[in-house]
């Protein structure tokens, strides 16, 4: 067997609820990138943003969550995505095999600290939010909302983290620690992100243009995606269908700059030449590479630079960025790009870079601009983050 | 199976954990309920320009991996793994008070910078152009045995040889300020005389840097060999017993095998239960060691505890101010750390001669 069994997938971002809603979303070019209306900032005339149209109220409801429930934004859509992934892999008992959860957040339920960072000495009905700003938290919720007792860990590495969730929960498999384990991440939309990455002055104030000569940043987005991985075992006793299989993973530190990937792209490099010596695979037997492809002009100068690196004097295969869809979805990036990438094995689907015009000027890299159908056997899907954090998977089919 | 060594060791914390040997100027401060760190002296280490805009965590995490390397003998290692719970709070803070005292105006990217939870793991990895495996966690009280758990498997499966590993957390004037009005803290006007016989909730808090040289090679400077570690969200306080047998089972030892025991006590009578009965009973004839009245409470306050137990098998010795009971054993070899925080994210490690 080639890798660790992925058997089932759940996913909310802003181009659909469902994995069947973002897989129509991503072949009929429906985009998710609009005005913020969720969270009241100044900012709002002049970004874009991935936001999922659905108010806390709703999501609430949805959940059937107590009133005096506490929980973030980012815990209920979290909820969500693993719930749908949960249900995919028929799992009826979540504790009957040694399970696990592996999530990944960027900053946890800040958008309950800053919506009542203030209001907490005068309103003692809010003390119970202060709990939610817990990395952990989100991760916690998850796993009580499924039952699940066992290993339950978060990662945070910034944009990243989701890559690295589904590398933990992959090698958890493979050594025999566990037997089942949900990976993903989630992130919601929050004034501080928005903040932040403005400061950074990496914000588009347009739709974002990946790896596009004139791109001019990146649009933030929220969204939750998870995944079941299980072992060989499983699959057999219960003769599972097994949508794809985690079959490389590498993690790298570019050791260049807190925020700015290096010229060269050496943590990017790293990350994938480790992806490809955990599978076995060959850089020529990829059909499809998910890149990370913010749109920042930092980001993708880099990522093209390491790809040229990876493909030295053979054609860089099919590649785009599914961000002009979703926006960055911070730690749940590499989540929502893994149920991309399944999806595209299990479609035979290259889903377009939208918004691409001009290639960049420093080297010959063009994305795939229309979706074009071709047989996929293995997907390269790249994560970077602050802190010079670079992940890379590759998905195969089963 | 490659075995996994504490090969060295750097702490920092509400004590004077460097530049002694081993807790002999420990103080236990009854009077306050948030402590803060014994400062090293950090031009030793870091130049004076980069230190004024490092965040406290990203200063103590350097200083103590640095010292952790140092008693290792090594000067770079293959992978960085980090736990924290809150990672660098203070500028999380200032970033979002300039957010919301000039309406989203004038903002500088500094505090946004560190206070992404993977600051202080990237800025070791910058520091010693460390371009391997860089992960960081951030799951309250387990944190750090995330970041363990993790090493342990690198080791085994033979992916890195050398990895350092730390648990990072630091205190901000308004968490605490929230966390006291949780009720986590304790009353400064009801504290107890000693947090083991404590009748009141909520701990004393504190802040620290916890850093490990974890080899594959069992060296003259060796503390111990991590045996293992598990972790748990959730347990009902009568399973704690049973969880534990069956984890030392898994290493082929009884309780009766153990020459000590660590426990996370905090003096919140609420979740101490967990640690009271097992104290109490099943391990009534085993030396017993509690540390958070000197570390104070934080989510990778157990970085602490392994410090000490690492400290106790390389000295043989058990310093008065951490007994919990008068029990002595000829020789410290197998050591059990079991950790909790409000009855959640529950923690065992092993380590052995």
């Amino acid at each position: 067997m080639k890798g660790v069994a992925i058997t089932g997938m759940g996913i909310i971002s802003s181009i659909g609820n469902s994995v069947e809603e973002n897989y129509t979303s991503l072949i009929e070019n429906k985009i998710g990138i609009s005005r913020i209306t969720n969270i009241p900032t100044v900012h709002a005339d002049v970004i874009k943003v991935g936001e999922i149209k659905k108010t806390n109220d709703e999501l609430v409801d949805e959940l059937k969550l107590s009133q005096d429930n506490n929980f973030s934004r980012t815990a209920m859509i979290g909820t969500i995505a693993a719930k749908q992934a949960v249900e995919n892999a028929g799992i009826t008992s979540i504790n009957e095999f040694r399970t696990g959860l592996i999530s990944a957040t960027s900053v946890g339920g800040m958008d309950m600290t800053e919506k009542h960072y203030y209001d907490y000495f005068e309103h003692p009905e809010l003390v119970k939010y202060i709990a939610c700003h817990d990395g952990g938290d989100v991760a916690e919720k998850i796993a009580e909302e499924l039952g699940l007792k066992g290993i339950v860990t978060t990662i945070s590495t910034a944009c990243s983290s989701a890559a690295n969730a589904i590398m933990l929960g992959a090698r958890l498999i493979k050594t025999g620690k566990l037997d089942r384990v949900i990976v993903g991440g989630a992130d919601g939309l929050a004034k501080f992100t928005i903040n932040g990455f403005k400061t950074l002055m990496i914000l588009s104030d347009d739709f974002n243009k990946p790896f596009d000569n004139e791109r001019k940043g990146l649009n933030l987005g929220e969204a939750a995606a998870y995944l079941v991985l299980e072992s060989d075992e499983i699959v057999a006793k219960q003769n599972k269908k097994v949508l794809a299989r985690v079959s490389g993973y590498g993690n790298a530190n570019d050791a260049f700059h807190q925020t700015a990937s290096s010229e060269n792209g050496d943590g990017a490099y790293l990350a994938m030449k480790k992806a490809f010596e955990v599978s076995g695979l060959k850089p020529s037997q990829i059909d499809y590479i998910n890149v990370h492809g913010t749109a920042t002009p930092n980001n993708d100068l880099s990522e093209g630079r390491a790809l040229l690196r990876i493909y030295q004097d053979i054609k860089v295969p099919d590649f785009s960025s599914t961000k002009p869809f979703t926006g960055h979805t911070l730690a749940a990036a590499a989540a929502i790009e893994a149920v991309y990438s399944v999806l595209a094995i299990q479609n035979n689907v290259v889903y377009p870079n939208l918004n691409f015009e001009n290639p960049m000027e420093e080297f010959d890299l063009q994305p795939e601009t229309s979706l074009k159908n071709k047989t996929i056997e293995h997907v390269l899907s790249n994560s970077f983050g602050f802190g010079g954090n670079c992940s890379t998977l590759i998905f195969s089919k089963s | 199976m490659k075995k996994t060594y504490i090969n060295g060791v750097g702490c920092i914390s509400t004590q004077k954990t460097f530049d002694t040997v081993f807790l002999e100027e420990a103080i236990e401060h009854k009077n306050e309920t948030v402590l803060s760190i014994v400062s090293p002296i950090y031009k030793d280490y870091i130049s004076p320009a980069a230190s004024r805009r490092m965040a406290k965590g990203v200063k103590n995490g350097i200083v103590a991996s640095a010292l952790a390397l140092k008693d290792a003998h090594l000067e770079n290692i293959d992978a960085i793994i980090t736990g924290t719970g809150l990672g660098c709070i203070e500028d999380s803070e200032k970033f979002l008070k300039n957010i919301l005292d000039n309406n989203e105006e004038f903002l500088t990217p500094t505090a946004f910078i560190q206070s992404t939870h993977n600051t202080v793991g990237a800025q070791i990895a910058l520091t010693l152009q460390c371009k391997g495996y860089n992960f960081t966690y951030v799951n309250g009280a387990v944190s750090f045995e995330s970041a363990l758990l993790d090493a342990k498997m690198q080791i085994e499966e033979n992916e890195a040889n050398s990895i350092l590993v730390g648990g990072i957390d630091e205190t901000g004037d308004y968490t605490i300020s929230l966390f006291k009005l949780a009720g986590r803290v304790k009353d400064e006007n009801n504290l107890p005389n000693d947090i083991l016989n404590s009748t009141s909730t909520g701990a004393i808090y504190g802040e620290g840097a916890a850093f490990f040289v974890l080899e594959n090679e069992k060296k003259e400077n060796t503390y111990a060999q991590i045996l293992d570690v598990e972790i748990i969200n959730t347990l009902q306080e009568n399973e704690v017993e049973a969880k534990i047998t069956a984890f030392l089972k898994a290493n082929n030892l009884e309780i009766s095998d153990l020459d000590a025991v660590v426990l996370g006590f905090n003096g919140n009578i609420d979740s101490d239960i967990y640690y009271k009965n097992i104290a109490e009973n099943a391990f009534a004839k085993i030396p017993q060691l509690y540390y958070k009245h000197l570390s104070g409470e934080y989510d990778t306050a157990s970085a602490f505890a392994l410090w000490m137990a690492s400290k106790v098998i390389k000295t043989q010795e058990i310093p008065e101010i951490v007994k919990v009971n008068s029990v002595e054993k000829p020789i410290y070899s197998n050591i059990l750390l079991y950790n909790q925080l409000n009855g959640k994210n529950h923690s065992f490690t092993l380590i052995s001669k």
